[in-house]
């Protein structure tokens, strides 16, 4: 399973017009345990800078990941 | 290589113009910038065009040459650049390059974007095309998520705060207040910054630079030549493109943009000054944290300490170092083509003395700064009085 740490985030209020449904949305960039980055979608609770967090599913091609528990 | 000089500049209001099509915009400009210089269009010899996303914005494709034939020219070569925010930057870099390297002795740029015909969600969604579509862009991120996740980070590394941020709202909607060719010509206080709308947390409406219509053009000629168009050319002492990452997931530290320092570097060697000279920049401030990054990449103040040199005052009209006098991209607008060569514009009027109620008072050697995307593209230009 992937995993990671939060090394940036941000909650979109002002979506693009393919995510107007979506907002307001976290986004994040996970500095990945195996190494390099990703940006990614953040499900259920918000996360923070330095959180650790998994993989919760991929939906559309987009990786969304959660706070480990 | 020739020495290059600006002898002639011609910039339209920024602002939301309905009655104004693309190339109107951008004839009007170039026209101006032919009179400021006394230049009759047959003497053109290229014309360099920096456009975003006219095809996007308007459907139009082929620019360069169907805004060169709105203003006669014809016969010459005509191309457009394409580097996100920093496409007009880039189509002056390579007009400078080509004049320095004498192929040709005058050559027009303009810069023109038309942006408020479409709405905000699809305007989002056309500058999100300046990031990584196969990945960031994909997962939702905006222009204003990527900035707000550069300053959600330099915040965490440097103790920035909310205050130091809206500080570069204020002062630059202050100064564009007194621009007459503003987009948003209104004044700003601390609490109104703070209050902002939500755009991207932690950055508000306040934060972010204005969707606008608008189009500049400069002429540039071999400083030899410069007395036969204007008696106050403005020369090129320093010029520099460089390139990084398109992602910002690929970056390593978001809290620097790598093309600005190293094309700062290599701006401030090729004009022989160092960043103390600098006495007042036009900086490329799509969001109120891209202006205090800058300025640390820039070496104007050392890493970390931007936040607190602009709550400081340091860089208001009357600081140590005015930056954005004009206003910036905050209020002055962002119609992307056109902000490099108008960053351009308002440095030239500065040092020509022509910049009115925002004259500064020490105005010999100013610098620009354009950035594109997310610090993939930068261009920095040293200019001083000839």
């Amino acid at each position: 399973m992937k995993t990671g740490t939060v090394y940036t985030e941000t909650v979109v209020h002002a979506a693009p017009e393919q995510f107007l449904a979506d907002a307001p949305y976290q986004l994040a960039i996970v500095s990945l345990d195996g190494g390099g980055r990703l940006t990614v979608r953040v499900s259920g609770a918000r996360v923070q800078i330095g959180d650790a967090v998994e993989l919760a599913e991929e939906r559309d091609g987009i990786a969304f990941f959660r706070k480990k528990p | 290589m020739k020495a290059v000089a600006v002898v002639g500049i011609g910039k339209t209001a920024f602002g939301a113009f309905p009655e104004w099509d693309l190339r109107s915009l951008a004839v009007e400009a170039g026209q101006k910038c032919l009179a400021d210089a006394h230049v009759n269009y047959s003497k053109i010899e290229a014309f360099y065009l920096g456009n975003f996303a006219g095809p996007s914005f308007v459907g139009q494709n082929h620019l360069a040459p169907y805004i060169a034939s709105g203003l006669g020219i014809t016969g010459v070569p005509c191309t457009r650049f394409e580097a996100a925010c920093a496409s007009s930057g880039s189509a002056f870099f390579h007009a400078v390059s080509s004049v320095a390297a004498g192929m040709y002795d005058l050559v027009l740029v303009g810069g023109v974007e038309k942006m408020t015909s479409q709405s905000t969600p699809k305007v989002t969604e056309i500058l999100a095309g300046a990031g990584d579509v196969s990945g960031e862009v994909k997962a939702g991120a905006t222009f204003p998520a990527l900035f707000a996740m550069i300053a959600r980070r330099h915040m965490f590394q440097y103790g920035t705060t909310r205050e130091q941020l809206a500080a570069v709202a204020v002062k630059n909607h202050g100064n564009g207040a007194k621009n007459p060719l503003a987009h948003m010509r209104k004044t700003i206080t601390m609490e109104q910054a703070l209050a902002g709308k939500p755009i991207a947390e932690p950055l508000t409406v306040y934060d972010c630079s204005l969707i606008s219509d608008g189009a500049a053009a400069v002429m540039i000629a071999p400083l030899e030549r410069a007395a036969e168009f204007t008696d106050r050319p403005v020369k090129i002492l320093g010029i520099a493109q460089t390139s990084d990452y398109v992602a910002l997931d690929a970056k390593e530290d978001v809290t620097t943009f790598r093309a600005v320092r190293a094309a700062g570097e290599k701006a401030y060697k090729m004009a022989g000054v160092t960043a103390r000279d600098i006495q007042f920049a036009e900086l490329h401030d799509c969001f109120t944290i891209a202006e205090i990054i800058a300025m640390e990449d820039l070496g104007f103040v050392p890493k970390g300490e931007g936040g607190p040199y602009a709550l400081a005052g340091k860089t208001c009209l009357n600081g140590e170092r005015p930056v954005n006098a004009s206003g910036g991209l905050k209020s002055k607008g962002h119609p992307v083509g056109a902000t490099g060569v108008g960053q351009i514009c308002d440095i030239v009027m500065q040092i020509r003395g022509d910049a009115g109620e925002l004259q500064l008072a020490r105005h010999s050697l100013g610098l620009a700064e354009n950035l594109g995307g997310s610090g993939a593209t930068a261009v920095v230009t040293v200019l001083g009085a000839a």
